[in-house]
C-alpha cells in the first residue's frame, strides 16, 4: 500500500479504480474488466509522468519527506555486504537516528554512516525520526576516526529533518557535536563520498556531508532550513511553505547549478517510494562512480580539494 | 559612586517614563531598569553600571576598547556575489541589506581587523548583531577566511567574537555552506599551530554555534549570553515543557562543560591578553592601558580605522 501526497490526490482516485475493477474481475462476475483497467492503469501513468515532470520545490521536499521513500537502512542492507553495525559515542549512549558500521561495497571495505528515520511507529522512535543528537555525530566522528586510521573510504547517506531540538541534546553539547563532526569530515585523508537521499536538513546534514563528493537523488532536498520554519520567520506565516520552498532553492537541480552538490540521481517515475529498488541501484552506480574519481589520491591531495572546493564555493551565485 | 548615580540618576528615573526618554541621552538597562548616561555606558563598554546587564557592543567600539591604543587596522573582506539566490520574501533580499547598512553604517555583519592587545599582535574579528541579527552568510564566511588566511600569513592568533541569530536565510543553501567553509578557516588556524579563541556573545545561535563558534581553542563566553543551537522556543515547541530557569545561558554551559570561562567584557581584554601571551610562550604582558604603540615606518601609512569611518 502506497501512502499518496496531498499533490497525487487525483492520481489515488484513478489507480483505486484500477484496483477495484481488478478486484471485481477477480471475483469472476460479470463481463471481463481487464480491458478498462488497463485503460484506467495509462491514463493513471499519464498522470504521474505529468505530476512529476515539473514538481515544484515544496511538492519535492513532500516527496523527499515520503514515508515509503527508502531509507539509509534498505540502502546499507541493498548495496553493501557484511555490513557490521558499530555503535555508541563511548561518552553517554547510542544515538540510533544515525547509523553505521564497517561493511563492503563493492567488495572493498569501507565506512559507512547514515541517517535513518524508521519506517513504522515503533523504528521511528526508536531512530527519533533521523534526528539525531549529540552523541549521533560523536558516533560518526568516532567511526571516521576508524577510516582514517584504517585507510578506509568514507560512505555517508543523509537522510534528516535536522538536528534534534531537545533539552538534553542542548545540555550534552549539540552546536558542539556538529562543528566537530564537520571538522572530522574535513580532517581525514581518505576519500568521502555522500548522498542525499532524501531530506538534507541543515547543519545535522552538513555534519555527514561535508565530502569530496556529494550526490542527491532527483527529488531529494537539502536547505538551511526547513520551508516552514523559513516562512514562519520571513513571512510570520508557517503556511507559507510553498514561497520559502521556491525562495530557498533547496531542490537538487538549483544546488547542481550553485555547485553545492557534483551530480544528481534520477528516481524512478513517481519518484524513489515507488520503486525502491531501482532508486537503490542508481545511488549504487553513482556512489561507485564518484569513488572511482578519487582512486589514486593521496590523502593530502583529497584533504586539499576538499577544502579547496569549500573555499571556491558560491563565487558565481545562481548566475553562474 | 559619583555625582551621576547619586543625585541625578534618582531623577532622571523620576523624570521620565521609558517612552519619553530622550534618547541621544539616556537608555534604560533592559534589564534592571536603571537610567543610564549614554557617556557612561560607553566608557563601560556597554555593560550596565548598576547590574553589570551586557548590553550589545558595536563591533568598532569593541575594537576600539581591545587595541591598544584604540589603533587597529581593517582587513579587507573579498565582496561577494551580492543576493546569489535573488531571493525574495515580503522584502526583496537587496533592500534589507541596504537598511541594515543604512542602520549599522557598517557594509556588513562582520568586521575584522588586526592590532596589538598587551602589545601582542593579533587578527581579530566581531560580528554584528544589530546587522541583519549578526547572521551568516557569504560575507561573513568570507570574513573569516580572510581574518584567518592573514592570521597565518602574519603568524599572528585569532580572536573571533560571534554574535548571530545563525544562518542567513536569504542566501538559502550558500549559508548553510558557510558552516564547512568557516571550518576550513579555523583548520588553517590549527594546522598553522596559531591560537584560535572564540567569544560567544548574546546572542550565538543555530549554523554559527555549530560551526566556527564552537571550534576555538579557548571558548569564553560572555555572562547572560545565550548560546545554543536550536532556540529555547523552537525547543519548547518541540518538547512541550518549561525550559529551567537559566538554560543555554552562559552560566548554564559552563556548568555543562561547554565553555572555559564566562568573563565579564570589562575584563576579558586583559584575560585574552593573559591566555594568548601564555599559548605563544611570551613573558607577562604589562598589565593596564597601554600606550599606542610607537609608530612604525610600514604602519605610519596605516590610517587608523576610526579615521576612514
Ligand atoms: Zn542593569
Amino acid at each position: 500500500m502506497i501512502t499518496y501526497l496531498e499533490f497525487e490526490k487525483p492520481l489515488s482516485e484513478i489507480e483505486g479504480k484500477a484496483a477495484e475493477l481488478r478486484a471485481l474481475a477477480k471475483s469472476g462476475e460479470g463481463v471481463d474488466l481487464s480491458k478498462e483497467a488497463e485503460a484506467l492503469d495509462r491514463k493513471a501513468a499519464e498522470m504521474l509522468r505529468e505530476l512529476y515532470k515539473s514538481l515544484s520545490p515544496w511538492q519535492k521536499c513532500q516527496v523527499a519527506r515520503h514515508p515509503n521513500r527508502p531509507h539509509c537502512k534498505d540502502y546499507i542492507e541493498a548495496l553493501f555486504t557484511e555490513f557490521t553495525p558499530l555503535a555508541g559515542d563511548r561518552n553517554f549512549a547510542d544515538d540510533q537516528a544515525v547509523m553505521g558500521g564497517l561493511a563492503r561495497f563493492d567488495d572493498r571495505p569501507v565506512i559507512v554512516i547514515g541517517h535513518e528515520k524508521g519506517h513504522d511507529t515503533q523504528t521511528r522512535i526508536a531512530r527519533n525520526f533521523g534526528m539525531a543528537r549529540p552523541e549521533g555525530y560523536r558516533k560518526a566522528i568516532r567511526l571516521m576516526d576508524l577510516a582514517e586510521r584504517f585507510g578506509l573510504p568514507v560512505i555517508t547517506l543523509v537522510d534528516t529533518p535536522g538536528a534534534y531540538p531537545g533539552k538534553g541534546a542542548e545540555e550534552r553539547g549539540q552546536a558542539e557535536a556538529i562543528a566537530r563532526s564537520t571538522q572530522k569530515c574535513l580532517q581525514i585523508g581518505v576519500p568521502l563520498v555522500s548522498a542525499i537521499i532524501g531530506e538534507g536538513g541543515s547543519g545535522g546534514a552538513v555534519a555527514l556531508a561535508t565530502a569530496d563528493r556529494v550526490a542527491m537523488l532527483e527529488h531529494s532536498v537539502y536547505s538551511v532550513i526547513s520551508p516552514e520554519g523559513c516562512a514562519s520567520i520571513l513571512w510570520k506565516d508557517a503556511e507559507k511553505m510553498r514561497e520559502a520552498a521556491e525562495a530557498l532553492r533547496l531542490t537538487a537541480q538549483d544546488l547542481a547549478k550553485l555547485g553545492v552538490i557534483d551530480r544528481i540521481v534520477p528516481e524512478p517515475l513517481g519518484g524513489a517510494q515507488r520503486d525502491p529498488a531501482a532508486s537503490i541501484a542508481a545511488v549504487g552506480k553513482a556512489l561507485g562512480e564518484m569513488l572511482a574519481e578519487l582512486d589514486g589520491k593521496t590523502g593530502a591531495q583529497l584533504m586539499k580539494a576538499r577544502r579547496r572546493r569549500l573555499l571556491d564555493l558560491g563565487a558565481k551565485g545562481l548566475a553562474a | 559612586m559619583n555625582w551621576i548615580s547619586n543625585y541625578v540618576r534618582p531623577r532622571i528615573n523620576s523624570l521620565f517614563s521609558r517612552r519619553e526618554m530622550p534618547e541621544n541621552l539616556w537608555s534604560k538597562c533592559d534589564s534592571c531598569g536603571t537610567m543610564l548616561f549614554h557617556r557612561e555606558l560607553r566608557d563601560n563598554l556597554e555593560v550596565c553600571t548598576g547590574c553589570a546587564h551586557h548590553m550589545p557592543i558595536a563591533p568598532r567600539r569593541r575594537f576600539e576598547a581591545l587595541f591598544d591604543g584604540g589603533i587597529f587596522t581593517e582587513v579587507k573582506v573579498p565582496a561577494p556575489v551580492s543576493d546569489p539566490l535573488h531571493f525574495r520574501d515580503q522584502k526583496k533580499y537587496p533592500e534589507r541589506l541596504r537598511a541594515a547598512q543604512k542602520e549599522t553604517g557598517e557594509a556588513e555583519a562582520m568586521l575584522v581587523a588586526e592590532g596589538e592587545i598587551g602589545r601582542t599582535p593579533v587578527v581579530a574579528a566581531a560580528q554584528d548583531f544589530r546587522f541583519m541579527g549578526g547572521s551568516m552568510g557569504m560575507y561573513v564566511g568570507n570574513a573569516i577566511i580572510a581574518g584567518a588566511e592573514r592570521a597565518v600569513a602574519l603568524k599572528r592568533p585569532f580572536i573571533l567574537f560571534a554574535a548571530a541569530g545563525g544562518a542567513r536565510m536569504q542566501e538559502g543553501i550558500l549559508s548553510l555552506m558557510q558552516m564547512p567553509r568557516t571550518t576550513v578557516a579555523v583548520e588553517m588556524l590549527r594546522e598553522a599551530g596559531l591560537p584560535y579563541i572564540v567569544v560567544l556573545t548574546h546572542p550565538t545561535t543555530g549554523g554559527v554555534t555549530a560551526s566556527y563558534a564552537m571550534l576555538g581553542d579557548v571558548q569564553i563566553a560572555e555572562p547572560g549570553a545565550l548560546i545554543c543551537f536550536a532556540g529555547p522556543r523552537v525547543i519548547e515547541q518541540t518538547i512541550r515543557e518549561k525550559l529551567p530557569e537559566g538554560f543555554q545561558r552562559a552560566e548554564y554551559l559552563l556548568d555543562h562543560g561547554m565553555l572555559d570561562r564566562v568573563t565579564d567584557r570589562r575584563s576579558l581584554r586583559d584575560e585574552l591578553i593573559t591566555i594568548l601571551r601564555m599559548l605563544l610562550r611570551l613573558p607577562p604582558a604589562v598589565k593596564g592601558d597601554l600606550p599606542p604603540p610607537e609608530p612604525e615606518p610600514a604602519a605610519a601609512a596605516e590610517a587608523p580605522s576610526d579615521a576612514k569611518a
